[in-house]
């Protein structure tokens, strides 16, 4: 079968975790793997596993429009606002895993076509992937809902540089994404760096204050989105509930990463990986079967 | 020793100890009772800090910014403070209206080995000409060497003081003497100290703190505040003026506000129970103490087994889910 023609911007963690889950797909292969730094150990990487590799950045790809078809962002939210633009006029499927905001927001359970109605889909954060889908069915189920709060846990280990500087965008950002999709009134995030050894799994504890609850239906619908989203992020993993307690209904889930390039504590960084490649699949099977 | 700074956590900590149910009428009077007593800043809100009040961590009975403007009202002389920990408060939604209502001085805070989190928060106070200063909490967990690595990041972001945090109350006197003598021989600017009361010593190692070069105590009146209590701040001004050190306190009002004002709002004395003992002992943090109480009736083990267990798993914030571990783990050794 052929396959679809992909390039990476970004070499580091997240780029080298996108080429390994890439380069196990059946409909994707890399065609390009790029970055700035020629001293990047992910680069040296790639050259070893044979795929073209350049350090010129997004120019490799102006220079050469036909190394792929969809193009991975994984550099920054202000290295994208420079990129998009480039990448809309050479014509590419962008998927966008920096906070930028600038494409629609995409979580896969959700709204997995918004890949074929638009040319830039951004993949929202990590907390956004985890709670997003959850806090919808709390609302179709229970639409009165007027509060829902997400707390997540992540292993300090597994939060680079870039996360660190920009906890604001992932704090917004994750907002925005919960109460849009979901259309709870008021969403509320919490971050929690954890720098506990050995490192601890991603974990997130969604609350909600649900007026007339209807349990049994809503943990029907829960796990039954949990089964949905396990297809596309194999480590996800109901932990707990949900239950009510005190009044509210808690709930908590658990992301132990693929283990690909980033460790299995990685959970935060396999599920946005996850997440993206799920959604170049999709685009590439419906442009293989075309 | 001049120019000593004493940051009064008295709202803020001890909101804590009453499950963060402090009322707009006692922040009121509090604050118009305190103002003008030599204290440099009071600070206000949730014991978590700004944008905390949630499930995770307990509702505040009011919001945020009703706390502050009413203080921000009732403060005439002293400084209006708050606390914030990135990941609970962001910029739009708690920091820039904080700024709005006028407060003064702004406590930036993260794990001990974490201050790079802080980077963005201090980073926009610094820009707008606000008054920061960079908190590294649990500070008993690392080394000196790391805590002047990971203020050196919080000085270079703008903070213009660094607090330490010895929020599990697990201070030994000698571990305040090396840490703080060591930051302070290291830092451009000046250094903290915030003490827990879990071994009877919050005044003592404050007291030490400012021998070693500190210039900055975080204490409570009365004591009021997480767990085993802080540094009674009313306490350690006395005990300077036995000692003939100026700290620019007024002791009168200080006590005053103690008896009149803080003795009503605490629902019980400030008490070292077994609980602040093993916390201290082991150095799990204090805000642990409610669910190991849980998980000890019903698993059925001792509290103080919980504890050690979780010591020396090096337990850290958000790991609510080891604590059930640990118990249940404990309860099958116990009953083979």
């Amino acid at each position: 079968m052929n396959k679809i023609k992909v390039a990476i911007i970004g070499t580091g963690n997240i780029g080298s975790d996108l080429l390994l889950k890439v380069q196990k797909s059946k409909y994707l292969t890399c065609g390009l793997f790029t970055g700035r730094s020629a001293d990047s150990q992910g680069l040296k990487r790639a050259k070893e596993m044979g795929v073209p590799t350049s350090t010129n950045s997004i120019q490799a790809i102006i220079d050469n429009p036909e190394s792929c078809e969809i193009v991975f962002d994984a550099t920054s939210a202000k290295n994208h606002l420079e990129h998009a633009p480039i990448l809309k006029k050479l014509g590419k499927f962008v998927i966008d895993l920096t906070p930028s905001r600038i494409g629609q927001m995409c979580v896969p359970a959700i709204n997995p076509d918004i890949a074929f109605a638009v040319d830039n889909v951004n993949m929202v954060t990590c907390g956004g992937q985890a709670c997003i889908p959850l806090a919808k069915v709390i609302m179709d189920t229970h639409p009165d809902t007027e509060y829902i709060e997400v707390a997540g846990s992540i292993a300090s280990k597994s939060a680079g540089a870039g996360t660190r500087a920009n906890i604001e965008e992932y704090m917004q950002t994750t907002k925005n994404a919960l109460e849009e999709f979901s259309g709870v009134k008021k969403a509320k995030v919490i971050l929690v760096f954890n720098p506990a050894e050995p490192p601890v799994n991603m974990h997130n504890t969604i609350y909600a204050t649900i007026p007339n609850l209807n349990i049994d239906l809503l943990k029907e619908k829960i796990e039954s989105k949990i089964e949905e989203i396990k297809k596309y992020i194999p480590g996800y993993k109901l932990t707990l509930g949900p239950v009510l307690d005190k009044g509210r209904v808690v709930m908590m889930v658990q992301v132990i990463g693929s283990g690909d390039f980033l460790p299995p504590y990685a959970g935060n960084l396999d599920i946005i990986t996850c997440a993206a490649v799920h959604v170049a699949e999709e685009y590439a099977y419906y442009k293989l079967i075309k | 020793m001049n120019n000593l700074k004493f940051f009064d956590s008295t709202l803020r900590d001890g909101s804590h100890a009453v499950s963060h149910q402090i009322t707009a009428d006692q922040i009121r009077e509090y604050c118009e009772k305190i103002d003008g007593s030599g204290i440099y800043t009071v600070i206000v809100g949730h014991g978590n800090g700004l944008g905390a009040s949630s499930h995770q961590v307990g509702f505040a009975v009011i919001k945020d910014a009703e706390m502050l403007a009413v203080a921000r009202k009732a403060l005439k002389k002293t400084r209006l403070g708050v606390f914030l920990i990135p990941g609970f408060a962001t910029i739009k939604d708690d920091l820039q209206p904080a700024i709005d209502i006028g407060v003064d001085v702004f406590c930036v805070g993260s794990h001990c080995t974490e201050a790079d989190t802080t980077q963005q928060y201090i980073q926009y106070l610094h820009d707008n000409n606000k008054e920061v200063y960079g908190i590294l909490m649990m500070y008993h967990m690392t080394t000196k060497e790391r805590l002047v690595e990971e203020a050196v990041k919080m000085q270079s972001y703008g903070a213009r003081g660094i607090i330490i945090m010895d929020s599990a109350g697990s201070s030994t006197p000698s571990l305040v003497t090396e840490t703080i003598s060591h930051l302070v021989k290291h830092l451009d600017i000046p250094v903290g100290f915030h003490a827990h009361n879990n071994f009877g010593m919050a005044v003592a190692n404050s007291l030490i703190a400012l021998q070693n070069g500190a210039t900055i105590i975080d204490g409570t009146i009365r004591g009021f505040g997480a767990s085993s209590g802080n540094c009674q701040l009313e306490a350690l001004g006395t005990l300077l003026k036995k000692m003939n050190i100026e700290s620019g306190l007024d002791l009168y009002k200080m006590m005053d506000v103690s008896e009149q004002v803080v003795a009503k709002i605490m629902k019980k004395p400030q008490e070292i129970d077994m609980i602040g003992l093993m916390g201290g002992l082991t150095g799990v943090f204090s805000l642990y103490a409610l669910p190991i109480k849980r998980a000890a009736e019903k698993y059925n083990v001792d509290v103080r087994d919980i504890y050690t267990e979780l010591g020396k798993r090096n337990i850290v914030g958000g790991q609510e889910d080891m604590v059930i571990e640990v118990a249940l783990q404990l309860s099958k050794t116990k009953n083979n």
